[in-house]
């Protein structure tokens, strides 16, 4: 098991390292536990395969961008990792997925657990339709931070990482649905982080945003490496290239998609295993 | 709306005149119709008429205890009806169209909001009257209203509830957030407003309903003393005097004004309300 | 230190509560109509087994105290009442519908609308009440009694013209608004547009407000128990006093033993048959009609 698989988050803010904020797992070690492993992961929608066997070991501390053609099953993918896919109609997942060892697919996997400790910022920005600090502290108060003051503490905090704080600090009763577009997708992303998980998965969570907000978030991600390990699907190349330490990249078969190529960034756009992955990479970069 | 550019040819006009006419005929008789039901009881409407004791089988006094054993069986119809629609609609809303036992229970409430309210009054004369053994009580009236309520209730409940956007319910799970978490600080303040119309209406169901109470909570025009007594409501009352009850008109006029009233003001009321409800999730 | 594991008055217990509650409230909300069906059937038992279904047809004429069970004049005169009052409340509600849609303007259709809200939610026996008092009189100097079929289905027709209007509204302005570009483009006239285009599209889910409404119609008690007069009879005229099945409910559930009762339970039962029957022609209309959006089941 990893050092620290579930530090509840009063902990994570409050312990020695408070200022850091960066626990054991900042640099991985080569030989460190992998954050998330999937091993044949399979997936169907009513009986239509859309994923086959993927197999994946991501690092932990790393951005790993996942790509492919729209429609290959990235967001299907990821919503295994976190057991959203228990919520689709007609969604069967076969295989095995393993958060710090731990296998989530089973049937005896705390789901409340699993979901603080692997946290997801979705597409669109969905915060609660209630103020800036009630989106925060619900789910702080859900995994048993009872402390206002403590909240209080770890709100600034995350909306500090986000660089949301001296924008909403005069206005934290104001309602969420009053910021941005990109603020709002902050301040999802600040209230995911408030639960101190060990992984973020984010499926393109700049595309509903100009480039300038974008940019924010995707500097924001480059800020989380080390501190998270974090999954990005994304359509954007560029950013791949930008912010991602490896690159998965899954491939739509006959018979459901499989995944490609998995590489660090450098070999995967300088030296290619397989052709399609470079004609991917190339042609979609012009 | 489309205009076209070339003359209207004589068609389109004739529809125009027969489609207006039928308007006007309707208005005006809803005007009318108004106009007659208001002028003879505005007068004798008056606190006391509310307040008072019933002389001579109705035709002399007040409504006092009419007013009472509505509101009795009004509460009671809600008491029950309420949490079991409630928590069918959030059932409901939870699931997938496909699941065969949710779309057997959706397909029967639908049916069951067909069945004509005699029935309704038939089957609780059996069930709460005689096997339950209310008698003709308040108690067995609210109880048969509760059960006519119920589809009407659930599917405006369910329809509020469905219309809260479904992002809420991933961002609440992907947060491990509970349903107790979910549904009290995010759903239910969401569909309040919905939640709220369907709340009138049911009352509004309630209060207009008289078939399915003349054999259930009966006709008894006395002060209720307990939920199982009988007792009559407004409806049965207006029901009693217009036909059983000789020069019984003057006092019928007027019970009918309160129960319009009574309507009007629950409408109002819950619009007013439900703005301020959807206004406070807006800002 | 504060803890994170959850204690015992966690939600996530209270979250378990909830959903017994959800799936109680569920199987209770269903097995209303189940019961309902299974109670009726059983007390029509009796008469059915005894009087037998054939008699309740043929039998001369309902004395049920002297054992004759004729249900047939009051079906037949069930069947007039609401089939008069939907001949007068369809024309009128669908012409209104058209209005709404085509010819008022934003302003109008709002108070218009609001309008027929509130006569849609005018309680019956408050229409019942006026059509004694103020219809009857009428019909009285020409023909008396004056309570009598024609009544009952004038009434019955106010109460049921505004449903029928507004279920329309929504209906046809749904379909005009799809088509609107289309029929704009091909230069169509008012006419042609509504009348080529808008009502052919409209017709299922029109068809299925129709058969709401006719619902509405047949199920009703109180107006008919007022106006219509309450003689067990075959409606001759217009003018003829009849007493309809649920009028017939009314007047003699509060007195009405053994088999006499359980007559009036068929006549429920027969209601229900009739509702049912419906309820099934509705949802296959909608079902044949997926585009549209469907109708709320009554309003
Ligand atoms: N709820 C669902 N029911 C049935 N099929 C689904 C469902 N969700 C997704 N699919 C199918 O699964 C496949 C993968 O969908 P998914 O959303 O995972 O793709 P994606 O890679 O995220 O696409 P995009 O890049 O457009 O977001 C698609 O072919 C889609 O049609
Ligand atoms: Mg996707």
């Amino acid at each position: 098991m990893h050092a620290n698989p579930v530090a509840d988050p009063a902990a994570r803010f409050t312990g020695s390292n408070a200022t850091g904020h960066s626990c054991a797992q900042s640099v991985p070690a080569a030989d460190a536990a992998p954050a998330l492993t999937l091993r044949d992961v399979t997936v169907a929608y009513h009986d239509r395969v859309v994923l086959r066997d993927v197999s994946l070991q991501l690092a932990v501390g790393r951005v790993t961008a996942l790509l492919g053609p729209s429609g290959c099953g990235k967001s299907s993918l990821l919503q295994c990792c976190n057991r959203l896919s228990d919520l689709i109609d007609g969604c069967r997942v076969q295989g095995n997925i393993r958060v710090f060892g731990e296998d989530i697919l089973a049937a005896a996997c705390d789901l409340r657990r699993l979901r603080k400790r692997v946290g997801m910022i979705f597409q669109k920005a969905n915060p609660f339709p209630l103020s800036i600090r009630r989106n925060i502290e619900l789910p702080l108060i859900e995994h048993g931070v009872r402390d206002a003051q403590q909240r209080d503490h770890i709100m600034e905090k995350v909306l500090r990482d986000v660089g949301l704080w001296q924008e909403v600090r005069d206005r934290l009763q104001a309602p969420a649905q009053s910021l941005s577009g990109g603020q709002q997708q902050r301040l999802c992303i600040a209230r995911a982080l408030a639960l101190a998980p060990d992984i973020l998965l984010m499926d393109e969570p700049c595309s509903a945003l100009d480039p300038i907000a974008g940019g924010r978030i995707e500097e924001l991600i480059g800020e989380l490496r080390g501190r998270y390990s974090i999954v990005l699907v994304t359509h954007n190349l560029f950013q791949a290239r930008r912010v991602a330490d490896d690159v998965a990249l899954l491939w739509p078969m006959p018979d459901g998609s499989r995944l490609l190529e998995f590489a660090p960034r450098e070999t995967i756009f300088s030296a290619p295993q397989h052709e399609l992955t470079g004609l991917y990479l190339r042609g979609a970069m012009g | 709306m489309i205009r076209s550019l070339r003359q209207r040819p004589w068609s389109d006009s004739l529809l125009a005149l027969a489609c207006t006419g039928a308007a006007l005929l309707l208005a005006g008789i809803f005007f009318f119709l108004l106009w007659d039901l208001v002028r003879p009881g505005i007068g004798g409407l008056s606190w006391q008429f509310v307040s008072t004791l019933p002389a001579a089988a109705g035709r002399d006094g007040g409504i006092a205890p009419v007013i009472v054993s509505t509101l009795l069986i009004l509460g009671v119809c809600l008491a029950l009806s309420v949490p079991v629609a409630l928590g069918t609609a959030i059932f409901l809303a939870q699931q997938q169209r496909g699941l065969p036992w949710a779309a057997w229970t959706r397909r029967s409430l639908d049916l069951l909001a067909a069945v004509p309210s005699v029935v309704f009054g038939l089957f609780g004369a059996v069930v709460f009257c005689e096997l339950l053994g209310l008698g003709y009580s308040i108690a067995a009236g609210g109880l048969t209203l509760a059960c006519m309520v119920l589809p009407f209730m659930i599917r405006a409940a369910e329809d509020g509830l469905r219309a809260v956007p479904r992002e809420y319910h991933l961002a609440a799970n992907a947060l491990g957030l509970s349903q107790y978490r979910l549904l009290g600080a995010v759903i239910l303040p969401a569909a309040a407003p919905a939640l709220l119309a369907a709340l009138v209406l049911a009352i509004a169901r309630a209060l207009a309903e008289t078939a399915a109470l003349l054999f259930t909570s009966g006709y008894v025009l006395r002060m209720p003393s307990s939920l199982f007594d009988s007792g009559r409501t407004l409806s049965v009352h207006i029901y009693d005097l217009a036909m059983n009850v000789n020069g019984g008109e003057r006092n019928a006029y007027r019970s009918a004004l309160v129960l319009l009233v009574l309507l009007l003001l629950i409408n109002t009321a819950t619009h007013t309300l439900s703005r301020c409800l959807s206004g406070k999730a807006r800002i | 230190m504060i803890s994170s594991s959850p204690s015992t008055s966690s939600p996530w217990s209270i979250d378990l509560l909830l959903r017994c509650w959800q799936r109680l409230a569920a199987a209770v909300a269903g097995g209303v109509l189940l019961l309902l069906v299974a109670y009726l059937i059983a007390e029509s038992l009796p008469a059915l087994m005894r009087i037998g279904p054939l008699a309740l047809l043929t039998d001369p004429s309902w004395h049920p105290l002297e054992g004759s069970f004729a249900l047939l004049p009051m079906v037949m005169a069930s069947v007039g009442i609401a089939l008069l009052a939907m001949a007068l409340a369809l024309p009128l509600g669908l012409a209104i519908a058209l209005f709404l849609t085509v010819y008022a303007g934003r302003r109008l259709r709002a108070i218009y609308v609001a309008m027929l809200e509130l006569l849609a939610g005018i309680p019956s026996v408050i229409l019942g009440f006026w059509g004694l008092v103020a219809l009857v009189p009428v019909i009285a100097r020409w023909q008396a009694p004056g309570t009598s079929l024609l009544a009952a289905a004038l009434v019955l027709a106010l109460m049921i013209t505004p449903t029928i209007a507004l279920l329309s509204h929504l209906v046809l302005r749904q379909a005009a608004q799809t088509h609107a570009l289309t029929t704009a483009a091909l230069a169509l006239s008012h006419y042609a547009h509504i009348f080529r285009v808008v009502l052919p599209v409209a017709m299922p889910a029109l068809a299925s407000t129709a058969l709401l409404a006719l619902g509405r119609a047949l199920g009703e008690t109180m107006v008919v128990l007022m106006v219509a007069g309450n003689v067990v009879q075959f409606p001759a005229s217009l003018t003829t006093p009849v007493r309809s099945l649920t009028a017939n409910i009314a007047l003699e559930m509060a007195y009405a033993r053994q088999e006499h009762r359980s007559a009036l339970f068929v006549s429920g039962l027969v209601l229900l048959l009739v509702a049912g029957g419906l309820y099934f022609l509705i949802a296959r209309l909608q079902r044949g009609d997926k585009e549209q959006a469907p109708v709320e089941s009554a309003a």
